[in-house]
């Protein structure tokens, strides 16, 4: 195991930020943990990247506890905190060049690990860093996370704030990493980057609600799933909710998603129901769970 | 080694790349010396005066009228014997005795030379200074236009003597004082600033992930900071120099090791107040709080130390300004030797590891 995470626990004063905790992610393995803000996400990683004491458990990354050995776990983590930390009065090229003697190393030396995402921003080397845009910062902020060759990459929320053809560029980046034989481990609150990793941790109030593939964590959705919409949205989501077979409700798009109590609830019945009720336009059809489902569900059950 | 030259370089470039932190490294410490030096004195205007007149004829009437007309003069007492002056000093009314000797202007026109004495009050250095300086104008303006006829150029040699303070060691005063004011701002304020800058940034978190050790990160910050204080020094010397003709009397080397170990006592208080501070903000307002006035006040910079309370005295022991400035005085004005500072050396050395200590202590390897 690459990363391996034993029921940790960790409060700020009152406040419990992780309660017991565990997950493993193995070696070459692109993780993704999933959660809205506040859920422990940035938590769980400082404890990784040995920034934070955890209270209770213990965790160890590539067989060094996080604790005891954060003197040599540090030469091999690469850490791209959540904020663009950064020097925004120097360079680019000097950003790079400072982190890799830092590193005890040369931007010469593993140019072909950042030679993909560097080339992008070479053209601008002699721009201060803090006059790039927010997608260039993002490639910037990588380069130099990895810069030393890390054996393992933790990244806290690399994509919020940046717009979505970064996002994806940025993604594509992350894989062609993972091919060089890097274990990744990432966090973030959109749900739809959660089909790009190999597995993902679903993380709510501290705790993990679910570890497994994407696929499997949408096929453990034990409902069908109806898109529903109408005219009036606002009112539609009331109706639905009202109505006493109804499960869950929530706004996804343009449509609303849908469960029932019932598993055997027909469209037209629905329908006829919104119908009634003075909807116009009314559409119901069938559609396929994605993470986003599974977690409110989950949310939903552990609410509970 | 490489690592800390590297961080060291990009701790420079911060420095150069900021306009604000360059006119604070080197704006201030000119403009703070030309404004003790020059604004900070006293206006002279209707000064008190006595006149001992031991010829009484015309010359010397048309002269104390041309002192008692010019506006920075007025008259307090004519005197009739050398005895006064002496009590009349004591009784502080008067700031400045002028002397005319006798035969005053019988002498000046058969020799071509008279005396009139000046003697002032130099308890007030710059004051007596002044006063003096405006006697002796007047006296060879007068001289100027009233003898322009004459071929051989006339000399009243006004003898001026300096009571209580011979040298005006006392005007000397703000260099030392200067010096240990903005070693400690550019040391310790700016070193705390820089260094909470990092986490307010978010960037400590990243060198604390490296595989940089805290007293690379302290050393890499405080070494620029200690090169750019020590020419600050160096400007300073200088311009007190060729400015105010303070002098170095005593060895250079002496003066400079004195000014390194201040320095460094200053940065061990910056690295310290960034281990407390949570913003820049709050690491100006600590430095300046706790560090710029008392620094002022306390030193004996601006106020003598035997003349405060003894509370304040006893207080003013622990400003490490009051031993830099005592070492810097006995070096740079008395001349001394190592062996004569060896107590104020001690407790600066003494105070940079105490602070060190605690920082290295409290300096947090990880986050919390």
């Amino acid at each position: 195991m690459m990363i391996s995470v034993g029921n940790i626990e960790k409060s700020y004063g009152e406040v419990k930020a992780l309660r017991g905790v565990s997950l493993e992610v193995k070696e070459g393995e692109l993780f993704g943990l999933i959660g809205p803000d506040g859920a422990g996400k940035t938590s769980l990683i400082r404890i990784l990247v040995t920034l934070l004491k955890p209270d209770v458990g213990s965790a160890t990354v590539n067989e060094l506890d996080v604790v005891k050995d954060f003197r040599k776990l540090r030469n091999q983590i690469g850490y791209m905190p959540g904020r663009f930390s950064l020097y925004p009065d120097l360079t680019v090229e000097e950003n790079m060049t400072f982190f890799a003697t830092v590193f005890g190393t040369t931007i010469e030396e593993n140019y072909h690990l950042v030679k993909d995402i560097y080339q992008q921003i070479e053209p601008f080397k002699e721009r201060l860093a803090g006059r790039l845009s927010g997608g260039m910062k993002q490639k910037l902020a990588l380069s130099c996370a990895l810069i030393h060759a890390p054996k393992v990459l933790v990244l806290d929320e690399p994509t919020t704030g940046v717009d979505a053809v970064s996002r994806k560029e940025f993604w594509e980046m992350l894989k062609r990493l993972q091919k060089m034989g890097i274990t990744i481990l990432v966090s973030t609150p959109y749900m739809d980057e959660a089909n790009l990793c190999d597995r993902v941790a679903l993380i709510q109030d501290g705790k993990i609600l679910t570890i497994d593939t994407p696929e499997k964590v949408t096929q453990s959705f034990g409902h069908k799933l109806w898109a529903i919409r109408s005219d009036n949205m606002y009112l539609c989501i009331r109706h639905l909710r009202e109505h006493s077979e109804s499960d869950s409700v929530f706004a996804f798009g343009e449509y609303l998603h849908v469960t029932w109590k019932d598993q055997d609830m027909q469209a037209d019945e629905m329908e006829k129901y919104l119908s009634d009720l003075g909807h116009t336009n009314v559409e119901v059809k069938r559609t396929e769970p994605g993470i986003e489902d599974v977690f409110m569900d989950l949310m939903q059950k552990h609410d509970n | 080694m490489k690592q800390l030259l590297g961080f060291i370089r990009k701790e420079f470039r911060h420095i150069f790349r900021d306009p604000r932190t360059m006119i604070i490294l080197f704006g201030i410490p000119i403009v703070q010396l030309l404004l003790f030096g020059y604004v900070i004195t006293t206006e002279i205007k209707d000064a008190r005066i006595a006149i001992l007149d031991k010829s009484h004829d015309e010359v010397t009437r048309e002269i104390t009228h041309k002192l008692l007309s010019s506006g920075y003069f007025k008259l307090d007492a004519m005197l009739d014997n050398e005895g006064q002056i002496d009590n009349i000093f004591r009784q502080g009314n008067v700031k400045e005795v002028v002397v005319f000797q006798d035969d005053f202007g019988k002498r000046l026109k058969r020799d071509g030379q008279a005396n009139v004495q000046v003697i002032a009050d130099a308890s007030d250095p710059n004051t007596a200074q002044l006063l003096s300086n405006y006697t002796n104008a007047i006296v060879q303006d007068y001289l100027q236009k009233k003898f322009v006829n004459y071929k051989i150029p006339l000399e009243i040699k006004p003898q001026v003597r300096m009571l209580f303070n011979e040298s005006l060691v006392g005007a000397f005063m703000y260099v030392p004082g200067t010096m240990a004011l903005i070693l400690i701002i550019i040391s310790a304020m700016m070193t705390s600033i820089t260094i909470v800058r990092e986490k307010e940034m978010g960037t400590m978190e990243i060198l604390l992930v490296s595989p940089l050790k805290s007293h690379h990160i302290i050393i890499g910050k405080v070494t620029p900071y200690l090169i750019l204080s020590v020419i600050n020094a160096v400007t300073i010397v200088i311009l007190g120099n060729l400015v105010f003709g303070v002098p170095v009397r005593g060895s250079l080397i002496l003066l400079m090791f004195v000014v390194i170990l201040y320095i460094m006592l200053a940065l061990s208080l910056g690295i310290l107040i960034s281990t407390i501070a949570a913003s820049q903000f709050s690491a100006m307002f600590v430095s300046i709080m706790a560090l710029m006035l008392p620094t002022m006040l306390l030193s004996g910079f601006i106020y003598p130390i035997d003349n405060m309370p003894v509370v304040l005295q006893v207080l003013s022991n622990i400003m490490p300004a009051r031993w830099f400035i005592e070492a810097v005085k006995a070096v740079m004005l008395k001349g001394v030797g190592a062996g004569y500072i060896w107590k104020q050396l001690l407790i600066m050395a003494g105070m940079t590891i105490f602070f060190l200590g605690i920082s290295v202590k409290k300096f947090k390897l990880r986050l919390e």
